[in-house]
Formats: C-alpha cells, sequence, structure tokens
C-alpha cells in the first residue's frame, strides 16, 4: 500500500486540529494534553504536543495521511520529524490575530528550507468578525503573488476540502514544470 | 470588517506599506493603550494584554495616499495650521478665528488667498506638512491598538492634500532610531538585495537621499548588504535603516545571494535534506478524485 502525506502546520490556535478534524476519516489521534500556562489556558483548553494524525484512505493501494504540528515553538524539534517526506504543507494563519502573523511567516520559511515541497496558506477563521481579509494578509505575511493564499474556515469541511485541492492542484502544475 | 490589531505586532509602517499596496480608502485610528493587568502567551512569551482607550490620532486615505491626520489635542483647522508655520501671526490667527468661526476650512483659505494673507502654496505645503508631522509623529508609537475601517472619510469641509506614502514610509523610517527593530527586521547582513518587478515604475516620483542612491546602485543578487555597507563605508545601523526604507516602500527586495541558500539548509537540517517523496501525478489526480467525493 502506498501512503502520502502532507503536514498541516501554523502557530499556536491556528485552527490546525480542527482542519484535520473536519475532513479525517478517522477520529483524530490526537496528542493533546491539557494546557498548563494561564495566558494559553484562556485561548484554548488543550494543546498539541507532538502532532495530530488525520487519514484519508482512497483506496486499498492507497491513503493520505494529515498530520498536524505543534504551534508552540517549545515543541519544534518535531517540525523536521514531521516534515520528512511531505508531498506539501498547508500553513494555518489565525486571520483575527495580527500578533501571531510574524510567528506564521516564521513557521512558512522554517518550513520552507525543509523541504522545497509545494505549499499553500489558509487564511482560517475568516467567520471571526475581526478576520483580516486574504488580501491583506497577503501583503502582511509577504506572500509572494505566485503562493496560494485561501480564505478558510477551519471547521467547515468544504472549507477544508477546498485548501487541500488547491494544495494537490499546486503539487499537479510542479510535476508538470 | 475592520482590521484591527496593535502597534506592537503591526507597525505603522507595515500598516502604511499595507494601505499603499491595497490602494485602500479609509481612516486608520490609533487608540491610547491601556493595561489590563491581565497577561497573556503570545508565540511563546508572556506580556500583559491591552485594551484600547480613546483615540489617539485619527489618518485618512484615498486610494492608497495619505490625505489627513488628526493628533488628539490638535485642532488641526487651516488657521492653527498656517499659525504654527509661521504665516499667520498670532494676533492674526485670533482675529480670523472670532470672525469666520462658522467658515469652512475651504471657504477660509479661498478667502486667505484673496485677501493676499497667503498664497495657494503656503495652503498646500502647511496642510502637507502638518500631515506629515502626525505621521511621523505616530511612526514612534510601539504598543497602541489600532483600526482601519474602510470608506470612512474626513469631514469634506477639510482641506485634503493627498501625500504618496511610498516617500512618508521612506522617511518615517529615517526617523526610527529604534535599533532594536531594525536588527529584528534583517537580522542577516548577509542576505542581498534585488529590484523588485517594473523598477522603473516604482521609482517614478521618488525622492531619494545621496545615501539610499549609493545602495541602490550597488542593489544586485550577488552583491550582500554586508558587501554594499562596507563599499559605502556605512555602518550597519545606516545600512539597516536605508535597506529597511527601501524595502518597505516596495523598491527593493530581499533575497538570499547565490550559495547562501545551500547554508541556510545546511543550518536548518540536522539531518541530510529528505528527498522529495517520489508520487506519481497518477497518485494524486487519485487524491484529488477522493478529496472531491468527500
Amino acid at each position: 500500500m502506498q501512503t502520502v502525506k502532507m503536514v498541516i502546520t501554523g502557530p499556536f490556535s491556528a485552527g490546525k486540529t480542527e482542519f484535520i478534524r473536519s475532513i479525517s476519516e478517522i477520529e483524530v489521534v490526537s496528542t493533546e494534553r491539557e494546557i498548563t500556562t494561564p495566558a494559553e489556558k484562556r485561548q484554548k483548553d488543550v494543546t498539541t504536543v507532538a502532532m495530530d494524525f488525520g487519514r484519508i484512505t482512497v483506496d486499498d493501494d492507497l491513503v493520505l495521511y494529515l498530520f498536524g504540528t505543534p504551534g508552540q515553538r517549545r515543541f519544534d524539534f518535531m517540525w523536521e520529524i514531521l516534515a520528512e517526506g511531505m508531498l506539501g504543507f498547508v500553513v494555518m494563519v489565525d486571520s483575527s490575530k495580527p500578533e501571531t502573523f510574524r510567528e506564521a511567516k516564521s513557521i512558512l520559511e522554517t518550513f520552507r528550507a525543509y523541504a522545497p515541497t509545494p505549499y499553500v496558506v489558509a487564511a482560517n477563521k475568516q467567520d471571526h468578525p475581526d478576520a483580516w481579509s486574504a488580501e491583506d494578509l497577503r501583503i502582511a505575511l509577504r506572500i509572494e503573488e505566485g503562493v496560494k493564499l485561501l480564505p478558510c474556515v477551519a471547521k467547515d469541511k468544504e472549507s477544508v476540502k477546498n485548501v487541500l485541492l488547491e494544495l494537490l492542484y499546486s503539487i499537479l502544475e510542479e510535476m508538470d514544470t | 470588517m475592520p482590521l484591527k490589531g496593535e502597534l506592537r505586532d503591526f507597525s505603522t509602517t507595515q500598516l502604511l506599506n499595507l494601505i499603499n499596496l491595497a490602494g485602500k480608502t479609509g481612516t486608520l485610528t490609533i487608540f491610547k493603550a491601556n493595561k489590563s493587568g491581565e497577561f497573556e502567551e503570545v508565540n511563546g512569551k508572556k506580556r500583559e494584554k491591552i485594551t484600547a482607550g480613546p483615540e489617539r490620532a485619527k489618518v485618512s486615505f484615498r486610494t492608497g495616499k495619505l490625505i489627513y491626520a488628526m493628533m488628539d489635542g490638535q485642532d488641526g483647522n487651516l488657521v492653527s495650521v498656517l499659525n504654527k508655520a509661521g504665516k499667520l501671526t498670532d494676533e492674526q490667527a485670533r482675529i480670523i478665528r472670532e470672525r469666520a468661526k462658522n467658515t469652512t476650512d475651504k471657504a477660509l483659505a479661498l478667502l486667505l488667498i484673496n485677501a493676499n494673507y497667503v498664497s495657494q502654496n503656503d495652503v498646500v505645503s502647511c496642510i502637507q506638512q502638518h500631515t506629515l508631522d502626525v505621521v511621523y509623529n505616530l511612526l514612534s508609537w510601539n504598543q497602541e491598538p489600532f483600526r482601519f475601517d474602510d470608506d470612512v472619510l474626513p469631514d469634506n469641509n477639510r482641506i485634503q492634500v493627498p501625500i504618496d506614502l511610498e516617500n512618508v514610509i521612506i522617511e518615517g523610517a529615517r526617523r526610527i532610531r529604534e535599533i532594536e527593530e531594525l536588527n529584528q527586521h534583517l537580522p542577516n547582513l548577509d542576505m542581498a538585495l534585488k529590484f523588485p518587478e517594473n523598477p522603473k515604475e516604482k521609482f517614478k516620483g521618488i525622492h531619494l537621499s545621496v545615501e539610499e542612491w549609493r545602495v541602490v546602485s550597488f542593489v544586485n543578487p550577488k552583491n550582500s548588504i554586508r558587501q554594499i555597507a562596507k563599499a559605502n563605508n556605512m555602518s550597519e545601523i545606516e545600512i539597516r535603516r536605508i535597506v529597511y526604507g527601501l524595502e518597505q516602500a516596495g523598491l527593493v527586495e530581499l533575497v538570499k545571494p547565490p550559495g547562501m541558500e545551500q547554508s541556510v539548509a545546511a543550518k536548518t537540517a540536522r539531518r541530510p535534506a529528505p528527498a522529495k517523496p517520489q508520487v506519481q501525478k497518477v497518485v494524486v489526480n487519485r487524491l484529488i478524485d477522493k478529496i472531491r467525493s468527500i
């Protein structure tokens, strides 16, 4: 059986676990732990310490695995391990939290250095009243015109499908060049 | 929906750059930063939460050009601006204020020009300078909450002088004194510079200082910023300040010079760079079909 892997990365609380949960056919194998820092706890109760793991079975011969990285820098030793052999990656950004944009850009650059695979940027939480638009995010994060920056709501399966499809289209395009 | 954030996360210069590049029309309001006493963790660092207090400044833009700025505590009307610039004496200003209480700035400007108190050029340049002074002042702010409201513009009675933001951004960068911010933005002087697409268009109407032209003349992906500084006998701070301004104005872009690509990858990878997965097109197409069908 052939397995392929995609990585979902981004800063703390960007919506990576939610993204995988929306599309995975299995209950996400999550290594979430209760948050111990009071400041983080205000944002959410559990965080990913090693990885989230989702699966989409195409048929008996082919399975797609989705790996979600832990968002906090103190777990970044896991990132490179997760990046190994990935077909492509998605960088999730919480569009309503400008304080995380710099970190998102830094994570994006780190993953680009790990492997020259295609990637897309998902401007998540577009349903939030304070969300920056995808166009503004492109300028704020200095994302090149050739890179897809997609509006996203991670809890909406159709939105997640769109992000994954766009990443797969980018992978196809790269194969053609 | 309005753009909201805090200047400690997204600086005034970055905001001006965003407004310029996106050609936005609307008003940026900056609020006093009130400490809340509560703490939050951002990117692994603990910091005090701030809330938006009273308004401190308002800056308006039309299609990416600066048209109006007002600081809290300054009335910013035409008489005050001309008085501050020395075009009207205190006594003249007092009399005009008394006699033209209900006159709009535009009507007052016409009266003053017709009465030969000031020229049209005086009015335009004084309003422009006042607007720039306000904006340059808030470039040094680095904490305050902000909000940008699309399509909200100042009272039409105010005189609005459109100002290109590129020059403001460059001048603003000159005034940024915090070396830390510059260091943070450009931590590695071994990076090189290249011109963006359509450089001719971007440089049109731009006024660069002699030092900036000297740096621009060395822009080439083969030259590291450190080499450019050395060739021009500039300190690290000077070169950082100039490159920061040029980059924020969209006149140059940072690139890795040849050879550095590899060294960065080598530093990042603790093990040899993983080989690209050997996946065939047919596999990707099967994945696409599957996801479409979910």
